[in-house]
């Protein structure tokens, strides 16, 4: 197992006393009791006029990291699947600073204690920010390793009080025309939705993300708000996220809806079932080697972090459950 | 038209075809290709693209002639073109068997230069069964090598003595070929694309104009031949 386990506490183990209260206060008092952690990150939020540009966000190192040489960031900010701004994939790069991404709200429903709408400052500045450096593997069979800038999901949704009735979490993308012009093209049905199972979202590897790189995330990498889920190919984790629905069936998710055979709901990293139109054996890993010809490597089960997540779906036949 | 005339516009088209072999070409020396996020992804739609609209170069090149009797002299750049298809064609499968299989180039030639000369052959017998099952088990492969296939036995029989050897009529049933090339093409492309993605639409729209426009003219002549 290539992930390095820390020996102390991460900050964000520690279990939020009165973290639902928290987010119910008001939100100038709350940004300046989280002070020196969360403060850079909330800087974020408080220049409205930097809308679009990164800045530099504080983070702690994570014992979650993979020991791996690292996708250059002007690459993985280059090279993205984001439908919204077109389907090549520089174009999300070239289009995607129409997304305003300030001011930002996000909606909590559903199947929750109490459904609200949340500021993502607020969502931001509840949790130290950790950067996670994370294998990242598309459908495509491409890969990368990113350093991701966020939280545990995990600790966002026991904040939210979800009812016991709620069995999955359902993420919801912006899908604003005026932002989007390009949505309409983009030949998926807008908005685009993801979905977890309830425990593979309160897993610790599932990451509430904002950044990249010590930095907030690009708008094409799904600015302000999107999840990281390392064990799922890359259109798993939704980006630019508007609302966030605790639901009791298995939601409708974008690309399982396109095309079921291509693309299961659960579309973990596996090596041994093939995406119909090519093998998943093996990945092009985009790091910083230069050159023509590419680092093709083998892809790992559960793209390595079986010892981590394999438990959530012991008994379950991955083949069929793709 | 002159015989100077037509050596000039062949000069012209060559130059033309080559182009975008020559920014490919220069974009690998100045490292800018090497640098790009998926180099292969980009190469392989590079030379697939061409391929696609020198085919579709080809397939215009009778019915624009058929518009006017002045632009009979159309007729003799179109196995040129035709030929450039099947060149960037072959680069596209070239990209397919050497960077996208995970053949590990650089070890073969770093194992000639050091005198090994099976080296090469060693790699390809690593990456050779998942070539095989692509070839068994993915239609838009199967399909893109169907159009290659086509394109090399009408490169191999487009010389004038070959024509000759083969007698007119053969020739040119066999070359009525390309329309199958050409829609095996299209068809390739549509098949790789993820659902909902529409790149291949122009390519599309270009090839069924260009087959309607012959079936027009075959329909027109008969009618004529009516009167």
């Amino acid at each position: 197992m290539l992930i390095r386990k820390g020996n102390g506490i991460a900050s964000s183990e520690i279990t939020p006393k009165g973290a639902y209260e928290a987010f119910q206060m008001d939100r100038r008092r709350f940004l300046g009791r989280v002070g020196a952690v969360g403060g850079a990150a909330a800087m974020a939020g408080m220049f409205p006029g930097t809308a679009g540009a990164e800045t530099k966000l504080t983070t702690v190192a994570s014992p979650y990291t993979v020991n791996e040489t690292m996708t250059p960031e002007a690459k993985a900010k280059s090279y993205n699947n984001f439908y919204e701004f077109g389907t090549s994939k520089d174009e999300p790069a070239r289009n995607a600073h129409t997304l305003r991404v300030r001011p930002w709200s996000v909606k909590v429903e559903g199947l929750v204690a109490k459904p609200q709408i949340l500021d993502v400052d607020t969502i931001m500045a509840f949790k130290p920010i950790e950067q996670r450096v994370y294998r990242f593997r598309c459908v495509e069979a491409w890969s990368m390793v990113i350093p991701w800038d966020g939280y545990p999901l995990a600790e966002f949704i026991k904040a939210m009080n979800p009812l016991p009735a709620a069995k999955y979490v359902q993420f919801i993308s912006c899908d604003d025309s005026k932002q989007m012009p390009l949505i309409g093209e983009s030949g998926i049905n807008p908005p685009y939705s993801e979905g977890l199972r309830m425990d593979e979202a309160m897993h610790p590897l599932a990451l509430l993300t904002f950044g990249s790189y010590g930095e907030t995330l690009a708008n094409q990498q799904g600015a302000p708000i999107r999840v990281i889920v390392p064990w799922k190919y890359g259109f798993k984790s939704a980006k630019s996220i508007v609302r966030i629905r605790f639901v009791a069936k298995q939601p409708d998710t974008t690309w399982n809806m396109l095309n079921s055979e291509e693309y299961g709901f659960y579309s973990n990293v596996n090596p041994s079932v093939d995406h119909p139109r090519w093998s998943q054996a093996h990945e092009r890993r985009l790091d910083s080697t230069n050159s023509i010809f590419p680092k093709t490597i083998a892809t790992l089960p559960f793209n390595g972090y079986a010892n981590e997540v394999a438990g959530l779906y012991a008994g379950m036949d991955l083949r069929k459950n793709y | 038209m002159s015989k100077r005339t037509i050596v000039w516009l062949k000069v012209v088209v060559h130059g033309v075809c080559l182009l975008p072999f020559a920014y490919l070409v220069g974009m690998n020396h100045t490292g800018e290709l090497a640098s790009k996020a998926d180099p292969v992804n980009y190469i392989t739609h590079f030379t697939g693209d061409w391929t696609l609209w020198l085919l579709l170069g080809c397939l215009a090149i009778t019915p624009v002639r058929r518009l006017h009797s002045s632009l009979s002299w159309l007729i003799r750049l179109r196995r040129m073109v035709g030929l450039y298809a099947f060149f960037y064609a072959t680069l596209h499968l070239l990209t397919y068997v050497l960077l996208f299989s995970g053949y590990d180039v650089p070890t073969a030639f770093a194992g000639v230069q050091a005198g090994h000369l099976a080296e090469p052959w060693r790699q390809f017998k690593l990456v050779w069964p998942r070539m095989l099952d692509d070839v068994e088990k993915r239609r838009f492969i199967q399909v893109g090598l169907l159009a290659w296939v086509i394109l090399l036995a009408l490169a191999a029989t487009s010389p004038q003595r070959v024509l000759r050897a083969m007698g007119g009529k053969n020739w040119q049933r066999l070359h009525w070929l390309i329309y199958v090339a050409g829609i095996a093409g299209v068809v390739h492309y549509w098949w790789l694309v993820k659902t909902g993605v529409r790149a291949p639409m122009r390519v599309t729209i270009v090839l069924a104009v260009l087959l309607l426009a012959r079936v027009g003219y075959v329909g027109v002549k008969k009618a004529r031949s009516r009167e």
